[in-house]
């Protein structure tokens, strides 16, 4: 009996790791091969990797999108992680009723859905246009300005500043560094860890991010990897080969990170619920 | 020089005027554009008109429907799914472990737009899917997954729960490690079964994270988008669209209607907070 049900566990994990890698195997074999053989079903690697790259760099700008996208996903992280965690640190070392107040009220944000404030914040890039055209609609600029400032991240920074030694910043204080001081000097290189594990969830939400691109860029050389991708798939007589290869590049930098980085990347998504 | 608590505002400053600018002030934007009507920038106020027209509209009934068959049949689905895969790796004596949790949770590091994309050409008439079932003889003629409503809402479950079990699962995971063995011991001593163990202690323990869970799993249903757009683009008809998508059409695909986007939109809002206060309130009978 115990043997028996261990047998069925064993199914079980083992038909959810194939449908779960599955996708994955075809993803990258169908890149390898050529539009027709995808559409045979061929599930074995083929020899036309080199083709449909050539293909993909020639036919389609995703040299363009994935530099706009690199850009995109560095600068924003950078900003996320820099204002999120002078935020965390401030409002856990500096706590008084009032910050305690704004803390709560800047939390409720979260439930705050990204659908529901798409049109006003068009609007709002669209009205700043006109004076600050670096920033306004159709720049990269404006793709990422509204996701920098998340109580999400700042939520995460403030639970782990709860670790932070507080003699650190006394320590800090009688050798004469000023407060900023002390976050640059001590707070940052104690929590790099904090800062890998915000880093790659703050690099996954900028590089998938779809929707408010979407919304905001418009002209072809602005798009970002998602937008070149759901353009590809919408096409009426779709290269199969050449579209599994960009998909492929696509998922092949938070892969990596995934795999690399699997600690940090767990740390990072847990830490909304930690404490 | 500043006082400490001044200098502690500064830290939290660009915070405060970033989520005031980028959440707070659209919030009342949207509120206000719900009373406004007229094509693009040219809006004046309305009244209620928005909001009447919200119950004789068939496509937000389409969208409200669909966006709610998603949540209640895949948002379940997925939490016991999720469960059962963590309670099954949380078996120390279990070979493979490590290989199995990162197989079920490779999905979750997908990005949406990528993983709809591959959906769609698994499910094609001639995708890869049809292919399988006519070779194993489970259909003779290929099913049309995405042109048929019944099916293509179907798919887009099927979509959702492969790409977000994982996810969910190891939240449990980490949890079930702060359960004690001994209290399972316990229970077989006092011959408990498998089933009643799961019942009677693991989802007992584990109901903060497992609420947790579904709140965001509901949060992350009803502003469904990626998938939808690109998997079946909402149809056929507007069988599969939900209430995103509708805003989003709204705003940016039809003669933009952005007073009605904004009405449309605080329907989430409002299902947010409504639904989480339920769950909430359901799981938090005795706290």
């Amino acid at each position: 009996m115990k043997k028996f049900k261990r047998m069925l566990v064993y199914t079980f994990l083992s038909i959810a790791t194939i449908i779960s890698i599955y996708p994955f195997f075809w993803m990258v074999v169908s890149s390898t091969n050529a539009s027709v053989d995808v559409t045979r079903g061929r599930q074995l690697p083929g020899t036309h990797l080199i083709e449909n790259l050539t293909n993909l760099f020639d036919q389609v700008n995703i040299v363009t999108a994935l530099t706009n996208s690199a850009i995109i996903a560095v600068l924003s992280t950078f900003l996320t992680l820099l204002i999120a965690s002078l935020a965390g640190y401030g409002f856990e070392m500096y706590r008084s009723r009032g910050k305690d107040i704004a803390f709560n009220v800047l939390l409720l944000s979260m439930m705050i859905p990204f659908a529901a404030i798409m049109v006003p914040l068009y609007r709002l890039f669209g009205r700043i246009s006109h004076t600050a055209p670096l920033i306004g609609l159709d720049t990269l600029a404006a793709a990422f300005l509204p996701t920098i400032t998340t109580a999400f991240f700042i939520f995460f920074f403030r639970q782990n500043t709860k670790m932070f030694p507080k003699d650190l910043i006394e320590a800090g204080r009688i050798d004469g560094l000023t407060e900023l001081g002390i976050f640059f000097r001590i707070y940052m290189p104690t929590m790099k860890t904090t800062y890998a594990a915000a880093a790659i969830i703050a690099f996954m939400n900028s590089w998938n991010n779809f929707l408010w691109p979407l919304v905001v860029l418009q002209s072809p050389d602005k798009q970002t990897i998602p937008l070149l991708i759901s353009n590809l798939g919408s096409s009426y007589s779709p290269d199969y080969g050449m579209i599994m290869s960009a998909i492929t590049i696509a998922t092949l930098p938070t892969a990596l990170v995934f795999f690399f980085m699997q600690k940090h990347f767990v740390a990072g998504m847990m830490g909304s619920v930690k404490g | 020089m500043l006082k400490k608590n001044n200098i502690g505002w500064l830290f939290v400053l660009i915070s405060i005027v970033g989520i005031s600018l980028f959440y707070f002030y659209p919030m009342i934007d949207a509120f206000l554009l719900s009373f406004q009507s007229g094509m693009g920038a040219n809006l004046e106020y309305t009244g209620l008109n928005n909001w009447m027209r919200l119950f004789d509209d068939p496509t937000f009934i389409s969208a409200l429907t669909n966006t709610f068959t998603y949540l209640i049949v895949q948002v379940p689905v997925m939490i016991i799914l999720a469960l059962v895969f963590s309670v099954m790796l949380n078996d120390p004596t279990l070979k493979f472990r490590g290989f199995f949790r990162t197989a079920i949770f490779l999905p979750a590091v997908t990005s949406l737009v990528a993983y709809s994309v591959i959906f769609k050409y698994m499910f094609s008439g001639n995708g890869i899917v049809n292919q399988f079932l006519i070779n194993l003889s489970i259909v003779s003629e290929p099913i049309n997954f995405l042109t048929d409503s019944f099916w293509a809402r179907i798919v887009i479950i099927l979509a959702i729960t492969w790409r977000w079990t994982g996810y969910n699962m190891i939240f449990y995971l980490s949890a079930l490690q702060n359960i004690d063995h001994s209290i399972y011991e316990a229970a077989r001593i006092d011959g408990a079964s498998t089933f009643q163990q799961f019942t009677k202690i693991t989802v007992p323990m584990l109901k903060p994270i497992i609420l947790f869970t579904t709140i965001t799993s509901t949060i992350g249903t009803l502003q469904l988008f990626d998938e939808v757009v690109n998997i079946t683009g909402g149809g056929p008809g507007n069988a599969t669209i939900t209430i995103s998508q509708y805003i989003y059409n709204l705003s940016f695909e039809y003669t933009p209607n952005f007073g009605y986007a904004a009405t449309v939109s605080y329907v989430i809002v409002i299902l947010v907070v409504i639904l989480s206060a339920i769950q909430f309130k359901v799981a938090g009978d005795k706290e």
